[in-house]
């Protein structure tokens, strides 16, 4: 046996000897390695915010893996005992490159499984490929619905739940907040994404508080970076709430330039992806803003042994927070790991058996619980929470303060439920306490 | 092309048709992405050869993509050549009428109109929220006349459908380039007015270019959608203009195999780009294009000509 | 109804003034050496790279905020020099004879390897220089609040056009900089050293250009990409105006700020055409832009 195996088994033979009875026998650790692709954006403006987060997320858990040294369950050297060889992939590019490239990783690089993808657009256009290729696919980031709605999927999975709760949460969260709350405007990309946010939570907010006016409704287009004449419109409007799902660049230009005029002093601002700005912006970021992490993330996770574990090889190697990309391609993994090493108690498993053993996990993770229970048990759900921001000037530390958890099936559509549909619906069925 | 290189070009066709099955997968579905963009760099090179530079081409390449996308989607019809037909035809009637504003102007001028048409279409996709927005929406499965294939079958029905519509291309294009409105493409670019003084229109000749470059980039459209399998706004986007263009000079204009050449080669680039710095791609690229430029004045064309044993090879 | 007038006026200015800032190096380079400088997104973005660095290291020492401000602007415009005479000597002189296009496609090639050299200088993370703008405060003018950093920019951007103007009227070098443009064969057969004119037109683009992206440092992110959307924006500009023209750009950049202001009041859902319905509308009324110079017809 290479030097290689022995570690592995030997390692194995530790994890079995620690972990008490759950699990049934090991099978023998294998010198084969697993091959994974990641993709994320590397280069380009989404690659800071999202794209890097993601890829670190997954070079650190990845290497926990390796050692083995991940909690259990989860503690099994790679997956199943073989060691994970990752490689690292650019989403930067037309659609045409992003399906090229998935080929490439299936085809060429022949990965097992390929975990990535921001950009929902992304996501829309690899996942028929990895039908059509039987490649067992996890999307770690995208947020649309769309996804498994459209059509049923066999090889592809979503651990992080999608983008509607986000914008649920955040109109349950602006409600119990701010009880005298009369009107509200909002400023959103125009591109898919910022028209969903505002979509979802205009109907949301119709549901649950049909009397508050809709203000001031504006769409700068992407990356402008400019918002002067945004800024001043905001100024004269009679709002005193601003829902915004800006990130990074665009963000933090807003941010600055709202508050050298004051905005802030005059309506809250609910950043719904806020939660991965706040080790940047720190100070500038206005107090009392609602903040959401894409889920419980970062601040606003519970503060479990998993999330300790995460939060602490995360900052010990790349010396900030992590922020939610991260989690959720911690999520990912996990899951996809949990999955893999049920199929693999009879050897190498392949695409249809991860697969089979992927439908309807249930796992606890560092950013919750999540259970995959829509799209037939290929898209989880987990709760969500918010909070308002505050800046302790003591410790020289973000913070969000007045945190409200809501349950997963709280703001997540219930099974076989379009989301859209759902929240115009009245969000029947929601099971909020 | 005199016959004995259009003997030639037929029979690297066929070779790249026969090659198909025993290609790798991945290779099969760069080369088709790659054919199809190089029906639009061809339509460049036919306005190139009169002097114009076009960075609104995406605004066909796009037509093509979404007549085929829409038409799977509203109405069922699968069938892949009648869409690719049509998905040219519909690009064609958009730059016919476009042409008629298009053809009065030149340089930075020609370039940023053509920019601005294709911007606009870009907004109105944008803004079209049952259509997914910048999101996009998936093209249905192509059929071919019935026959309904899958998998790796489904992956050489589209090479072969592409290489077939590249040498009807090719064959038609470089016909062109020999008529008597091909051949005026240099002097229109070296002295419109004398051109004028000879009793031709250079405006009608102009817009003919545009109408065969439009029903290029909508053919180009068609497959890239059909292969990709996915369309969205930003196949309308001037960075994708841009990257046809850049294709383009790449390849020179030099003869009609210039396009395809230049096309295969920046999509293998940009590949093993990726493959080989996934952070530094940009680089790689853009070095590798520029000692392209420096070394190789002709573009890449050049190279066959010089093959051949004379630069500058006429069509 | 007044405040909103107000409101798109001085937001249209304050669009104007970056339009034009970030247009100007453009417009000088192309009226002179009749090359789209795609490089000029690169310039921009080391400009507001650098400024992000030189407000890093000022942050730490105890200077006023205006000094640090001198600085930031220094800082950039050496940074444009040094980059315009590297590219324009090193690079550009080697292709000057061909074909227009090839040009344009060597400085896009420039601009693909340069994006990642910023990555290689200061990595894929996003900087932050906001503290001049912060610095400047705001002022309140009945219900209107404008920010300070906002009114010098406007300030700036008269600054430039002003001496541009000046320049091109009054100095020596910006007459011979006019013949150049006008017709460079003749200037050269009257002895002008048109290969030193290119140079330095070159470098006063690369540094306006870096100027530009230094001055709007403050008000954005500094992240990966901001060249990319300013070049189109910026040939937009000079598209309206005209070639080579800078009183052309600077009605361009009025033009298309105060009508992007009054979509963004009164009529969102236009914002995203704005641009290029002006440019469309522009050029259909007046094919060569706004400002045409008359034009020698070769027969």
């Amino acid at each position: 046996m290479s030097n290689y195996s022995r570690t592995s088994l030997a390692l194995a033979a530790i994890a079995v000897a620690s972990v008490v009875p759950a699990h049934a026998q090991q099978p023998a650790a294998s010198a084969a390695p697993v091959k994974l692709g990641i993709v994320s954006f590397l280069t380009g403006p989404a690659a800071s915010p999202f794209g890097i987060p993601g890829r670190n997320g997954a070079e650190i858990v990845i290497e926990a893996f390796n050692a083995g040294k991940a909690p259990a369950p989860f503690n099994q050297v790679g997956l199943g005992g073989s060691k994970i060889e990752a490689k690292y992939v650019d989403e930067a590019g037309t659609v045409a490159n992003v399906v090229t490239e998935f080929r490439n990783l299936v085809q060429r690089d022949q990965v097992d499984a390929v975990v990535g993808y921001v950009s929902s657009g992304s996501c829309l256009a690899v996942a028929p490929v990895a039908e059509e290729l039987k490649a067992l696919t996890v999307f770690y980031d995208c947020g649309t619905p769309r996804i498994f709605e459209e059509k049923a999927r066999s090889y592809v999975f979503r651990v992080s739940p999608h983008a509607t709760m986000d914008s649920v949460g955040a109109a349950r969260y602006l409600l119990a907040k701010k009880k005298n709350l009369t009107a509200f405007s909002g400023i959103n990309q125009n591109y898919a994404w910022g028209q969903d946010s505002w979509r979802d939570f205009l109907g949301a907010m119709k549901v649950l508080a049909p009397k508050v006016e809709v203000d001031k409704v504006l769409f700068p287009k992407l990356f402008v970076g400019e918002y002067g004449a945004e800024v001043s419109t905001l100024l004269t409007s009679k709002a005193q709430a601003l829902h915004t799902s800006f990130y990074d660049g665009d963000l933090e230009a807003f941010v600055y330039q709202e508050q050298t005029r004051g905005l802030d002093k005059r309506m809250t601002i609910i950043m719904t992806t806020g939660e991965a700005a706040i080790w940047r912006l720190r100070d500038k970021m206005p107090e009392g803003t609602i903040i959401g992490g894409r889920g419980a993330n970062g601040p606003l996770a519970r503060d479990t042994e998993i999330k300790k574990w995460f939060e602490k090889i995360y900052t010990d190697r790349y010396n900030i927070p992590p922020t939610y990309p991260a989690y959720q391609m911690a999520q990912s993994l996990l899951g996809l790991k949990i999955a893999y090493e049920k199929a693999a108690k009879d050897g190498k498993p392949n695409a249809d058996a991860i697969a089979a053993a992927f439908k309807g996990i249930e796992f606890e993770g560092p950013a919750g619980h999540v259970k995959m229970v829509l799209g037939e048990g290929h898209q989880g759900i987990t709760e969500t929470a918010y909070g308002t921001y505050r800046f302790n000037k003591q410790k020289q530390m973000p913070e969000i303060v007045d945190i409200i958890r809501y349950p997963a099936e709280c703001v997540n559509p219930p099974a076989g439920v379009e989301a859209e549909k759902w929240i115009a619906d009245g969000m029947k069925g929601a099971k909020c306490n | 092309m005199s016959g004995r290189a259009q003997l030639v070009g037929g029979l690297l066709f066929l070779i790249a048709a026969a090659a198909a099955p025993v290609l790798p997968e991945w290779v099969a579905s760069l080369v088709t992405i790659a054919f199809a963009n190089a029906l639009v760099v061809l339509g460049l090179v036919v306005l190139w050869r009169a002097g114009l530079v076009s960075f609104g081409q995406a605004l066909y390449y796009c037509i093509g993509a979404y007549t085929v996308a829409l038409i799977a989607r509203w109405t069922g019809f699968t069938d892949a050549i009648a869409l690719v037909l049509l998905g040219g035809i519909g690009a064609g009637l958009v730059a016919a009428l476009v042409g008629f504003l298009l053809a009065r102007y030149r340089e930075i001028f020609f370039a940023m109109l053509s920019l601005a048409l294709s911007m606009i279409l870009y907004g109105v996709l944008v803004k079209t929220e049952s259509l997914g927005s910048t999101d996009g929406f998936s093209v249905a499965t192509p059929t071919f006349l019935g026959y309904a294939p899958h998998g790796q079958a489904l992956g050489l029905s589209l090479y072969w459908l592409t290489l077939a519509v590249d040498a009807i291309a090719a064959v038609l294009v470089g016909s062109y380039f020999r008529s008597v409105t091909g051949a005026l493409a240099a002097p229109i670019r070296d002295n419109e007015i004398r051109v004028e003084f000879l009793g031709v229109s250079v405006t009608r000749v102009i817009h003919a270019k545009l109408v065969i470059a439009g029903v290029l980039g909508g053919l180009g459209g068609a497959l890239a959608a059909l292969s990709i399998g996915h369309v969205d706004p930003n196949m309308s986007y001037w960075t994708t203009s841009g990257s046809f263009v850049f294709v383009t000079i790449l390849a020179g204009s030099a003869s009609v195999a210039a396009a395809f050449i230049g096309s295969l080669a920046f999509e293998a680039l940009r590949s093993i780009a990726v493959d080989v710095m996934p952070s530094l791609w940009q680089m790689t690229l853009g070095t590798a294009l520029l000692l392209t430029i420096l070394f190789l004045p002709e573009g890449l064309g050049s190279l066959l000509g010089r093959l051949r044993g004379r630069a500058g090879a006429k069509p | 109804m007044l405040l909103t007038l107000s409101a798109i006026l001085t937001d249209g200015l304050v669009y104007a003034a970056y339009l034009f800032i970030v247009a100007i190096g453009l417009t000088l380079i192309f009226g002179v050496m009749k090359i789209l400088n795609v490089t000029h997104g690169s310039f921009y973005a080391f400009g507001a790279y650098g400024a992000a660095t030189a407000v890093g290291i000022y942050a730490n020492s105890d200077l006023p905020a205006a000094l640090g401000f001198l600085f930031m602007i220094a800082l950039a415009m050496a940074i444009g020099v040094v980059m315009g005479l590297v590219l324009e000597r090193g690079i550009l002189r080697l292709v000057y004879g061909r074909d227009e296009v090839v040009v344009v496609l060597v400085t896009y090639a420039v601009f693909l390897i340069l994006e990642d050299v910023i990555v290689l200088i200061w990595g894929p993370r996003s900087y932050a220089a906001y503290q001049p703008m912060v610095a400047a405060g705001n002022t309140e003018i009945g219900e209107l609040v404008l920010s300070n950093y906002d009114i010098g920019l406007v300030a700036i951007a008269a600054a430039l056009a002003g001496i541009a103007y000046w320049a091109l009227k009054f100095t020596r070098y910006g007459r011979l900089l006019t013949t150049v443009i006008f017709d460079r064969e003749t200037a050269a057969a009257f002895g002008i050293n048109v290969t030193l004119v290119y140079t330095v037109t070159f470098i006063i683009g690369a540094m306006l250009g870096a100027l530009g992206g230094a001055v709007m440092a403050p008000k954005m992110s500094i992240t990966l990409g901001i060249g990319v959307e300013v070049i189109v924006l910026a040939f937009a500009v000079v598209a309206i105006g005209g070639m080579g023209s800078i009183e052309g750009a600077l009605i361009g950049a009025l033009v298309v700020g105060i009508c992007r202001a009054a979509a963004v009041h009164l009529v969102p859902q236009l914002e995203l055409f704005v641009i290029y319905g002006v440019m469309a509308l522009v050029l259909v009324v007046r094919p060569y832009g706004l400002f045409v110079r008359a034009q020698l017809r070769k027969i």
